[in-house]
């Protein structure tokens, strides 16, 4: 009995093992396999090692995505907790508005926000000035930020709607003033939503490369810009090693930052 | 004992329904008060308007003499006993005691002595550093208390805190709130929809219908002498059946002359008449006072629940000795069992047997705990 039950699973999960191998293993492998080799195809170290020539892009990339994930958590968190407090037949309108934008193609708004910010672009003929904006790092930031905002608010959202009602209550009930209900009760319960809302933000503008291209200007490189020119230039080993190196940071800052969340709800993967 | 908490006149309404209609109601310092209701009866509003999670539409409320109809429950030296205990899944059970220490400037060893002193008070020694959510809702409960009576509140609001717990337990947290309520010596506010759990914890009982205070009295008062039907039939079980008060002391129901001790009413004034079941002798047909059919008869473990159709209508009697059901009985009421009440709106709403069913008022309970 039991064992026919597992061979019935194991038929269900077929489509689901043959998709992950197929998808994620596989290409994982490979990805290792390049980054490990040269041209030639013999084990190397070599890729690994040139790796040192990209630490200040990498420096960039991280001090970008940290101030963007950053104002996404400023403008995120209370609007995540407006909606969450709302009536629920409002709280579903605030949801749709906030996951409108994102019908659209994130390319096709990035390039949206780039025809906008221009030099001689529609923010600078409508006030008649010569802002210089595309090309700087503010630029950037505001991209990461508009592109990635909705994966802030919504974790933090599903977190706080979760919230007993008879928290707040139960905190200025012993005591707390308005700012210390906040602080002492609310905050510390949404963790695990604020946790998944930055690692959201944070993993994807780590690594994009069309944000900083269009909104860049060209003037500046990051890390998703170095990976992609890699590969378009057929530099696969670099590029593989830069990726792996990424991978490998990104699953040891989640495995850090999902030691701060001791409830298994709202948390992330590793 | 002084008035601590006095209502005048709190009136409330939600979406255009009134919930509470101009209470007036003083509760006195050091008093264990239970308001009493079924689900929907406003109780849980009221409770909520002492704690400061509501303002009332109209009225002033009075704390040691002070209006606090404005001040926010922060302010209010008054903490609450949630239903579903609302402790902070955050923290654990020792820090859980000490948060509203925390928030004031006590030294760390203060804080210490008093949640070891609180947590033995509630039984929990040892339990510090376990988390909330590892614990059974009895001791969840304990901790909820334990954490509302750290700060010394001067009262103690609890909403049905008893609701979420089986029936042995809920048994041995009555006695041991009662116990710890004459312990510190303060104020109780107790909400339950549950009479029994109201008459063996209360100095006072409000029992309250329809956004309103029926009756309010010492467990023994509401018991024996109910103000209306509504009270009589919410209070344990009661035959209430139509009389004509004749003169002081006489009154006529069932087609029969009874001796009373009770007066004041107008000559051959319409009343109800209330006699609890246990009150009721069986005797044999030709010497009782009435004769019925008998229709059931279920054992109750102590007693036998016999249901007789006594001129149409069915009463309710508990007796030891058993008859059989189709037998013809003669029943025998004292005179001091015979309790007379005013015609009230509720008159003729309760007290007949003939639509009854223990499980009717099984499901009609389980309502009442969902009432949140």
């Amino acid at each position: 009995m039991k064992k026919k039950h597992s061979i019935m699973r194991s038929i269900a999960a077929a489509p689901h093992v043959f998709w992950s191998i197929l998808f994620i293993i596989l290409p994982l492998i490979i990805v290792v396999y390049y980054a490990f080799t040269d041209s030639e195809g013999s084990f190397s170290f070599e890729n690994i090692l040139s790796l040192a020539d990209y630490a200040p892009i990498f420096a960039l990339s991280l001090e970008l995505s940290v101030i963007a994930t950053f104002i996404c958590l400023i403008i995120g968190y209370p609007m995540a907790y407006i909606i969450a407090k709302a009536k629920p037949e409002r709280q579903k309108l605030y949801i749709m508005l906030l996951m409108l934008p994102m019908w659209t193609n994130l390319l096709i708004r990035t390039y949206s926000i780039m025809a906008i910010l221009d030099d001689g672009g529609f923010l600078n003929s409508l006030l008649n000035t010569s802002l210089h904006i595309v090309g700087t790092k503010g630029a950037v930031i505001f991209g990461m930020v508009y592109d990635f905002l909705p994966y802030m608010v919504l974790p933090i959202y599903t977190c706080v709607s979760k919230i007993d009602k008879n928290m707040w209550e139960a905190a200025s009930d012993l005591g707390c003033k308005p700012v210390q209900v906040m602080t002492r009760v609310i905050l510390p319960l949404s963790t695990s939503g604020i946790i998944s809302g930055v690692t959201m933000v944070l993993v994807p503008s780590i690594s994009t490369f069309y944000i900083s291209q269009k909104l860049g200007g060209g003037t500046f490189e990051l890390i998703g810009d170095t990976i992609e020119r890699q590969f378009v230039t057929g530099a696969l080993n670099t590029g593989a090693a830069i990726s792996l190196v990424m991978m490998i940071l990104i699953l040891i800052s989640l495995s850090v930052m999902n030691r701060f969340t001791d409830s298994d709800e709202g948390g992330i993967i590793v | 004992m002084a008035k601590l908490i006095e209502l005048n006149g709190i009136s409330k309404s939600f979406d255009g329904e009134k919930v509470l209609d101009s209470i007036n109601f003083y509760i006195r310092d050091g008093e264990f008060v239970t308001l009493l209701g079924p689900s929907g009866c406003g109780k849980t509003t009221l409770l909520r308007i002492i704690g400061g999670f509501e303002t009332a539409d109209e009225g002033n409320l009075y704390f040691d003499g002070v209006e606090i109809s404005d001040v926010p429950a922060h302010k209010r030296n008054i903490n609450t006993v949630f239903q579903k205990y609302a402790l902070f899944p955050h923290l654990n059970v020792y820090e859980n005691i000490a948060f509203p220490l925390r928030l004031k400037k006590i030294s760390e060893e203060d804080i210490q002595t008093r949640v070891r002193d609180m947590l033995g008070m509630v039984k929990l020694s040892g339990f510090e550093n376990k988390s909330v959510s590892t614990l059974s809702g009895g001791q969840q409960q304990r901790v909820a208390i334990a954490r509302a009576l750290i700060s010394h509140p001067k009262v103690l609001l609890l909403d049905e805190p008893l609701g979420a717990l089986d029936l042995k337990l809920r048994k041995d947290m009555q006695n041991e709130l009662k116990s710890i309520q004459q312990k510190i010596g303060i104020t109780f506010v107790y909400v339950t929809h549950d009479q029994e759990e109201a008459l063996s914890m209360s100095d006072t009982i409000a029992v309250m219908a329809e956004g309103e205070i029926q009756q309010i009295g010492t467990p023994t008062d509401i018991y024996n002498e109910p103000k209306n039907a509504f009270v009589a039939d919410f209070i344990g079980e009661s035959n209430i059946v139509d009389g004509i008060m004749l003169e002081d002391n006489r009154v006529k129901f069932s087609g029969h002359i009874f001796d009373c001790v009770d007066g004041g009413f107008g000559e051959n004034e319409a009343v109800d008449v209330v006699v609890r079941p246990e009150d009721v002798d069986v005797v044999a047909p030709e010497a009782g006072m009435l004769t019925g059919k008998v229709t059931s008869v279920t054992f109750k473990g102590v007693h036998y629940e016999i249901i007789v159709d006594i001129r149409g209508f069915k009463w309710m009697i508990q007796s030891t000795d058993y008859v059989s059901p189709e037998a013809t009985i003669g029943i025998y009421i004292e005179p001091d069992a015979i309790h007379i009440m005013k015609k009230s709106k509720y008159s003729g709403m309760f007290g007949d047997y003939s639509s009854f069913s223990d499980e009717m008022d099984r499901l009609s309970d389980a309502d009442a705990a969902e009432e949140f």
